[in-house]
């Protein structure tokens, strides 16, 4: 009996060291995959200001790979960043990002239309001229009430849920509720006007001046209205692009090819390098990025990039860092001070919460300065259209925090001492969690003492956090949270989050910013319609934000993703976060 | 029956659940519209899935779409998805049927192939185990079984990756799933990792439980009787020693298949392979109940089909459990 | 008798090693079989009755077996032939039947198809032409409609059936040695009777060499020609049937009359039975193995427990291990034994 056991323990040995052999010799044959002491072939992040392996060449596939899927791929049904890039392969929206790296790519330029809208009436009218010779697929022009169609069909959010409500929310719409519930009422909808084939006017309810990033969505993609199969057409979107679908196999997989009613001569910002696009969906994260990075997929499609086991393999072996890029985010990680909850409705405690927080210790709780991001001088991610420097609690010279400015504060605000509160987190986000325990810390060192508490990510805005009555009754002073603009512009950044007329009895997206002057400055920068003036006006909102210590900011997210040696075209995109899908080609 | 139970089953604990953790109806909607939605638009949501009716009345909905099928509003027109239906995905708003048919292919690829792998190996080691009971074979070979049934395969799937299709470039990328049909040798190629890699894990219980069998069997009388008559000694161990052992190792195989055509899930999902159980595993995270009503009901399909082969080859089999 | 004898065992040894010691299951048998000659081995549960049957059809495998000593079976020597040579020689040339013919019996295959394998293992026939020769075996041993009989399964028959299928498939290839092991210990009285009288008219149809093993003497009074007493491994007593049943001279042998089951007697009337267990065969008892257990050792000047006795010829063919002298036996016998077995 014995001998038995021990006979079979050594067998398991020899069979897990065959394993763990196995694994290394990944580790070190990867290593070796580059001939030793050449020069590099690439440097890291240099996809983040230009583009990488030039080439005008054409042909093969470009192989795209996904761990889950689309939340549609109906351009009037889509939500995410990396649905909208990639949706642009096969639609043509009003205007568009240009396809560039570098700051120039937050420009807008127009694309189906001309150039960018013609505001008049003070902002509330705006005026689009389609380009000349636009066809789909199937060789039938592009007119303006394909366009019309295209806005219309989705205000209907309980056929096509997904998509932002932009339009459903600015657009003069009186009682219309799309083409689907009001049949052949199209002609009465007052939202846009099509004085002829060439032309679109979308008519608001409130002068907007950013309306350009609103024709940017793909819901203004022309459809038509006799193609529109509803729910069902995300299986064939007709396509405007330079690709159209050949197959889309419902969550398995998408075949992109050459549309041959495509016409360069329409589309400056295009080009028809690859034969066709391969899209698997629903791939296993760490397979997927395995694949990635030997190359069989060519591009990986998700928002942060590579997975957490692949993101070791990339920060530590210089072979692989050379071809991947840190990208900064739409998005900034952050939490939430609840001036509902004494003694937080006393700004200098509020204060005293900011100036003790020790932001490098959550900066690597999110991943580190290439895979998490940078340490957070104010909430406004400094990547975005009008950014402007503010560190009001002089972060840059202490991310670890300023104990004596924090009890000098908590002096101010009554409580020298330091006082007790909650602090909430998401139980399933393992980052969210190290940053209540680390916040514990860094705070327990002026006396605030935090109790640290898990909620369900699914229920964390509908029944704990993003619930006033709640988080108020529960004492929750401190909400960890994070927040991602859908384009990069204040707007799109901050309305959900700071202004205080958001605020509902439950699912709230603002956790707690209530100040009138910010309201106020909301109203005041989505008028404006000079870009210049509109931008300072969301600095200002930056400033009044950090001044009134409602939010205590530490990372403004990076993603890091990986380019295989093999691709070509390939740079970060400012606006998306991610690599520029338009121009990515593999010979 | 017991696709009744299963399906009420099922049908209860997806909203008893939540119910009885506070949510009312525009909570559980709120999971099925986009991320910008106000609670008008969550409200007509939950009337549109049918969340305020009672429960019943839910789940005869559910039945009626089995039995007539339904209607459906897919925007430009009404759509009626004949019996039997089970109905539409809560999330990608597809009909479920569909889905599950086109994904039904790979989960049986899968798991036939694998059963066959499984079978032959796990039953083949367990003979030779047993004949040779103390040697080294069989000391390493049960070694190795206890790795199997212990390792998780979603260690195994990746190492086996690693290994045969990134370090020795053996075999085909596994996602691009080709249908048999199609091209049998990219087939079995782009499969043969995931089939190892799954019957490895359960090879290793058929192993023992052969051996175990085996050794039980070889000291029978009858096996004493069939060496007196001067038969060979592997028509021995083959036609009267396997064939005694084989009933309990039937009675397994059938259970075992029957769950896994109700979806590998992990293998599926290890191997990103869309069959049935990568969809159960997108369908429970997404809290779709029609998506996890027909996976439950698929599986329990296939495990009463599977016990049913199991009881008719039971009587093939063994002559003493046949009707009279 | 210038020929040796058709079946020759001699000084044969079968000892198992075991995780307790060496289990001496035969130890120095030796014995011979003329065909259409009946040997009776007789002896209690445990004595090593059936390993010594197996022992000769060459059923002992693996390595804790260790088998030793000569089997001449028609000319050669069984334990040094290989064992591929044996297997041809089983089922063909000797045959067995078993004790418990339901355990016996594959329980999967139908009686018709395992006699059909036994036969074709040996001869190069068609199925249908084996099938008629099983169902006419089967006919042969007895058994009622034996067409229709042949498909059916183990657990379709009766005790008493089965055996006569176990003997129809033993006897199916003509063997020339046949070796019953119990044949009849699972069956009721009547039923015995009538197996044992079958295997008596087929053994003289067929000339074949039979051995009868069982621990009832009663069985093998009638039906054989020698008999040979076991005890612990060894032969106690050897001899003509008469011998055995009128001139008895161990003490074992008394004690086994004594037992012996008789139809006119209820079971639990024995008159001498042998009192205590039966020796363990990893330490036999020093001495004569039965000495724990025999009423006569203190009659041996201490010799019992001191000295295995040797097998000695106490008349021409009849054979005996004791230290009681020729006397002092058959005086006990006649003045004290046999009295007592015929006042019945
Ligand atoms: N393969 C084996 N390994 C070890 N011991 C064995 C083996 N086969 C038989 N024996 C032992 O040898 C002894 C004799 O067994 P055997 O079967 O010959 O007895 P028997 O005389 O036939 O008894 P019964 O009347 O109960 O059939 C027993 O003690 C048994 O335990
Ligand atoms: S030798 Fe002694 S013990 Fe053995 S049988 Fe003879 S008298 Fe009894
Ligand atoms: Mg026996």
């Amino acid at each position: 009996m014995k001998i038995r056991s021990t006979a079979s323990a050594v067998a398991i040995t020899a069979a897990l060291a065959l394993v763990v052999s196995a694994c290394g010799g990944g580790g070190s044959a990867k290593k070796t995959g580059g001939s030793g002491a050449e020069a590099p072939a690439s440097q890291y992040n240099a996809g983040v200001t230009q583009v990488v392996n030039p080439s005008d060449k054409t042909g093969g596939t470009l192989h795209m790979g996904m761990p889950g899927d689309f939340d549609s791929v109906d351009p009037g049904d889509q939500y995410y960043g990396y649905a909208w890039n990639f949706s642009r392969l096969y639609t043509r929206a009003l205007t568009m990002f240009k396809p560039v790296p570098g700051k120039e790519g937050l420009e807008l330029v127009g694309d189906l239309a001309e150039g960018l809208g013609k505001a008049s009436d003070g902002g509330k009218t705006w005026t689009y001229t389609l380009r000349k010779g636009i066809k789909f697929e199937d060789g039938t022009p592009v007119t303006s009430k394909d366009v019309k169609y295209a806005v219309a069909r989705s205000l209907d959010k309980e056929i096509l849920p997904s998509g932002p409500t932009y339009f459903n929310d600015w657009l003069d719409n009186g009682d219309y509720t799309g083409p689907y519930k009001m049949k052949d009422k199209l002609d009465s909808w007052k939202g846009i006007d099509t004085p002829d084939d060439q032309t679109v006017v979308f008519h608001l309810k409130k002068a907007y001046g950013g309306f350009d990033y609103f024709a940017m969505l793909p819901s203004t993609a022309p459809v038509p209205a006799a193609k529109d199969t509803g729910t069902k057409y995300k299986e064939h979107p007709v396509a405007t692009g330079p690709y159209m679908f050949k197959a889309h196999e419902l969550g398995k997989r998408i075949e992109l090819v050459k549309n041959p009613n495509w016409d360069a001569a329409t589309d400056p910002n295009r080009k028809q390098l690859n034969d066709s696009v391969e899209v698997l969906l629903g791939q296993n994260e760490d397979d997927l990025d395995q694949r990635l990075l030997s190359g069989k997929i060519d591009v990986k499609i998700n928002s942060t990039g590579v997975g957490a086991n692949a993101r070791k393999t990339v920060l530590t072996d210089d072979k692989v860092k050379q071809y991947a890029d840190s990208a900064p985010l739409d998005r900034t990680w952050f939490t939430n001070l609840n001036a509902d909850v004494p003694p937080l409705d006393n700004v200098h405690c509020r204060k005293a919460v900011l100036y003790a927080a020790d932001r490098s210790a959550i900066q690597g709780a999110y991943g580190g300065p290439d895979a998490g991001g940078e340490v957070a001088l104010s909430l406004m991610p400094s990547k975005m259209t009008g950014y402007e420097k503010n560190d009001l609690y002089g972060v840059e010279a202490n991310p670890g925090g300023d104990v004596n400015k924090a009890k000098e504060e908590l002096k101010a605000c009554g409580q020298p001492n330091g006082f007790s509160t909650t602090i909430s987190f998401r139980v399933e986000r393992a980052a969210e969690k190290q940053t209540a325990e680390s916040l514990q810390q860094s705070l327990g060192r002026v006396g605030i003492k935090l109790e640290v508490k898990g909620f369900p990510q699914g229920d964390y805005f509908k029944l704990y956090a993003g619930k006033p009555d709640f988080a108020k009754k529960n004492g929750l002073g401190l909400m960890v949270y994070g927040w991602g603009a859908d384009y990069p512009e204040g707007f799109g950044f901050f309305q959900q989050i700071v202004d205080s007329r958001v605020i509902r009895a439950a699912g709230n997206t603002n956790l707690g910013v209530k100040d009138p002057e910010i309201d106020k400055l909301v109203d005041q920068a989505a008028a404006e319609q000079d870009a210049t003036k509109r931008n300072s006006i969301w600095a200002s909102v930056d400033k009044k934000v950090m001044d009134d210590a409602f939010i205590l900011p530490y990372v403004w997210a990076h993603g890091l993703f990986y380019r295989p040696p093999t691709l070509k075209n390939a740079f970060i995109s400012q606006n998306f976060g991610m690599y520029e899908f338009l121009t990515l080609s593999t010979q | 029956m017991l696709l009744f139970v299963v399906s009420i089953a099922t049908f209860a604990i997806f909203f008893l659940v939540p119910r009885l953790a506070g949510m009312s109806a525009d909570d559980l909607a709120s999971r099925y519209v986009g991320k910008a939605a106000n609670d008008q638009m969550i409200h007509e949501a939950a009337i549109r899935l049918g969340f305020n009716d009672p429960l019943v009345v839910q789940y005869g909905r559910f039945v009626k779409g089995i039995f007539v099928g339904v209607d459906r509003n897919y925007g430009p027109g009404i759509e009626h998805c004949p019996a039997p239906c089970l109905g539409y995905s809560y999330v990608t708003q597809n009909p479920v049927l569909p889905d599950l048919l086109d994904r039904l292919p790979i989960t049986l690829s899968l798991a036939l192939g694998a059963a066959v792998v499984w079978v032959v190996f796990g039953v083949s080691t367990g003979v030779l185990s047993a004949l040779r009971r103390g040697s080294f074979f069989d000391r390493l070979s049960m070694g190795v079984a206890l790795a199997g049934v212990s390792l998780p395969i979603f260690f195994t799937g990746i190492v086996s990756l690693a290994i045969f299709r990134d370090q020795l470039g053996l075999v085909g990328d596994v996602a691009d799933w080709v249908p048999f049909s199609e091209d049998p040798l990219t087939w079995a190629n782009n499969l043969i990792l995931p089939w190892v890699t799954l019957a490895f894990l359960y090879a290793a219980g058929y192993a023992r439980l052969t051996r175990a069998g085996m050794l039980e069997t070889m000291s029978e009388d009858y096996i004493r009787t069939a060496r007196a008559k001067g038969l060979p000694e592997r028509m021995v161990v083959v036609k009267h020693g396997l064939r005694a052992t084989l009933t309990p190792v039937m009675t397994m195989f059938g259970l075992d298949l029957g769950l896994l055509l109700g979806g590998a899930v992990l293998t599926e999902s290890t191997f990103s392979l869309p069959g049935i159980g990568k969809y159960a595993v997108d369908a429970i995270n997404n809290n779709d109940l029609p998506q996890v009503m027909g996976v439950t009901l698929t599986a329990a399909v296939f495990i009463i089909l599977a016990n049913l082969i199991v009881d008719l080859l039971y009587a093939v089999v063994d002559p003493r459990v046949r009707l009279t | 008798m210038s020929e040796s004898p058709f079946l020759d065992v001699k000084d044969l040894k079968i000892h198992f090693s075991t995780d307790d010691g060496v289990v001496k299951s035969v130890d120095g048998l030796s014995f011979s079989l003329e065909r259409g000659k009946t040997l009776g081995i007789v002896g209690e549960s445990g004595s090593g009755k059936s390993v010594t049957s197996l022992g000769i059809l060459g059923l002992h495998r693996g390595k804790s077996a260790n088998v030793s000593g000569e089997i001449w079976l028609d000319g050669e020597d069984l334990v040094t032939a290989s064992q591929e040579h044996v297997r041809r020689l089983r089922g063909r040339k000797m045959a067995m039947i078993f004790q418990d013919p339901l355990s016996s019996m594959h329980p999967f295959y139908s009686v018709g198809d395992q006699i059909i394998e036994a036969y074709r293992i040996h001869h190069k026939v068609s199925k249908s032409v084996a099938r008629k020769h099983a169902i006419d075996m089967l006919g042969r041993v007895g058994i009622p409609e034996p067409k229709r009989r042949v498909d059916s399964y183990p657990h379709e028959f009766s005790g008493g059936m089965r055996q006569r299928a176990m003997i129809a498939m033993a006897l199916s290839c003509d063997p020339e040695l046949l070796i019953a092991d119990e044949p009849t210990t699972a069956l009721d009285v009547t039923v015995q009777a009538q197996i044992l009288d079958l295997m008596r008219d087929l053994q003289r149809e067929f000339n074949s060499a039979l051995i009868i093993i069982t621990h009832d003497l009663g069985v093998v009074a009638e039906l054989s020609n020698d008999i040979l007493v076991m005890y612990a491994g060894k032969c106690i007593e050897y001899g003509s049937a008469e011998d055995i049943f009128y001139r008895p001279e161990h003490p074992y042998t008394w004690g086994l009359l004594g037992s012996m089951p008789r139809l006119d007697r209820e079971p639990t009337e024995r008159l001498l039975p042998v009192k205590g267990t039966p020796p363990s065969l990893i330490n036999v008892p020093s001495g004569c193995a039965f000495h724990p257990r025999c009423p006569y050792s203190d009659q041996t000047d201490g010799q019992s427990k001191a000295e295995i006795p040797a097998l000695i010829n106490t008349d021409p063919g009849h054979l005996v291990r004791c230290h009681l002298s020729r006397t002092q036996r058959r005086t006990l016998w006649e003045n004290e034994v046999k009295p007592v077995l015929e006042t019945q």
